[in-house]
């Protein structure tokens, strides 16, 4: 078997196709792990892994988390809320800190874009980015395209369109690195100030109508709008927002043929999609989060076989 | 780099009536028995005893399972390259049951033992035995022998012996390869 080519996980744009299979069919095997009577596996007993979240994350740790512990890995966690980051310390002396505990692995999420790129530079353990400010978080990619993987048989080839505030989304960016390594076409929609205006220089496609954007895709994946980072308004009500880019049955229904729906979540009912939508058969949003442990078992296996003994 | 044929295709062919005979003598209609393949190459052995079982000695509905040990070998990260795994079918309960682990070739041991903590993921089996293609009797790390043995064989650990599987590498034999 051929091993990652990376020693992080920083981004998806530091990986090539085969590390993405290469994560992908050992996600299967952990897929098979999860839904055993014992769902935990022994591979990991000798390794301890630090979860610092210098920002705030329920289901992304709890994902890393569960994952972790059911490699059989130790696991501390750190959040920054709590800790001497109040203090004044520096990223690189919290890491030192707690590396100096004898952690092999720190999976981090930090307001900072680049934080995961600074670090890996900077101390001798392997970073995975659990999300860095606006910039990527490749665990959240890999898992939404697995699920289209494991949906619709394969993402070459598939119309994939992410709708809603592209402009704050880690997930966005990381989702079309993601997709495009795959051989998907991408196309981005939402409100003219809410994305960035060099965009179509990554190779996607702008549409600013939703209905049009949902008839030409496969799949639609709709952000979160992003209220927390939003310093200036960007749209003038969130009800101006939802009639014209929330996705409800009706809108469903009228579209000539039968879509998936993806949610990174946390979901605004009733904002960017409606709660029928959210529950409904075209929508994945649960099966996404259960491969989201599939998916982080299988980078933090395949990252820990190469730390050196 | 020299290889002496240790079983031909006439003699692997015995070797499996044998172990067959040998399964019925103890597990009677196999009701309460679960054959486990152990991957990657105990599990063409087990295609090959239940085909066998099922036509020849009309035995119905032999439960068959192919477990694959790579999450819980203790050699993670003691390797060069990463650990490949296979596929896990389990599709039927061992919790109870007679369960018969079947691999190709016993060495050290170790994947024994891995698949020992393996099988405790899908339940609590009544009883393990071990059935071998091949012993190589000298060569264990750990206290295991096998329950039924196909060939002993005395090997030193520079040498290796290969199983050929007809549905995989296009024969079946056991070579002794010395480099």
């Amino acid at each position: 078997m051929s091993a990652l080519s990376v020693n992080h996980l920083l981004g998806i744009k530091y990986l090539n196709k085969q590390d993405i299979n290469l994560i992908f069919e050992t996600a299967d095997h952990f897929k098979e792990v999860i839904n055993r009577p014992i769902k935990k596996v022994p591979s990991l007993r000798d390794i301890t892994i630090a979860n610092l979240f210098f920002e705030n994350s329920t289901r992304t740790k709890l994902s890393f988390e569960l994952a972790e512990k059911r490699l059989s890995a130790d696991v501390i966690n750190f959040s920054a809320s709590q800790s001497s980051v109040k203090k004044g310390e520096t990223l690189i002396d919290t890491v030192n800190n707690i590396l100096s505990m004898k952690v092999d692995m720190v999976v981090m999420r930090h307001p900072n874009p680049g934080a995961g790129v600074f670090l890996s530079k900077h101390v001798n353990a392997s970073i995975i980015n659990a999300g860095d400010g606006a910039h990527e978080h490749p665990t959240q990619a890999l898992l939404d395209s697995y699920s289209i993987r494991e949906r619709l048989g394969e993402v070459n080839g598939k119309n994939v369109v992410i709708v809603g505030d592209i402009l704050h989304s880690r997930v966005a960016l990381s989702n079309i690195f993601a997709l495009q390594l795959q051989g998907a076409n991408v196309m981005v929609c939402g409100p003219k100030t809410l994305i960035p205006k060099y965009i179509n220089k990554l190779g996607v496609k702008v549409e600013t109508n939703l209905r049009d954007a949902l008839n030409w895709c496969d799949v639609a994946n709709m952000l979160r709008v992003q209220n927390e980072r939003m310093d200036v308004s960007y749209f003038p009500t969130t009800r101006e927002y939802t009639q014209q880019f929330g996705v409800d049955t009706t809108l469903l229904d009228s579209l000539d043929k039968e879509i998936t729906i993806m949610h990174p979540g946390p979901i605004n009912r009733g904002v960017e999609i409606t709660s029928d939508v959210a529950d409904s058969k075209q929508a994945i949003i649960l099966d996404q989060v259960q491969n989201g442990v599939a998916i982080r078992m299988a980078v933090i296996y395949l990252l820990a076989s190469k730390i050196k003994q | 780099m020299s290889q002496k044929v240790l079983l031909n295709a006439k003699a692997i062919n015995i070797i499996l009536h044998r172990l067959a005979c040998q399964l019925i003598e103890k597990h009677n209609d196999f009701t309460d028995t679960v054959l486990i393949g152990i991957q990657p190459r105990g599990k063409y052995l087990a295609n090959r005893l239940v085909a066998l079982l099922e036509q020849d000695y009309k035995i119905k509905n032999v439960q068959l399972g192919h477990l694959d040990i790579t999450f819980y070998r203790d050699d993670f990260r003691r390797s060069d390259k990463p650990l490949e795994a296979k596929s896990t079918e389990m599709d039927c309960v061992v919790e109870n049951k007679n369960v018969v682990f079947i691999d190709d070739v016993l060495y050290t041991g170790r994947s024994i033992r891995a698949a020992l903590t393996a099988i405790q993921s899908f339940g609590r089996p009544k009883e393990i035995e071990l059935l071998t293609l091949i012993d190589r009797r000298f060569s264990r790390h750990l206290p295991i022998q096998p329950d039924y043995r196909g060939r002993q064989v005395d090997a030193i650990n520079e040498e290796k012996v290969i199983v050929n599987w007809t549905e995989n590498d296009g024969e079946d034999s056991v070579y002794l390869i010395n480099n």
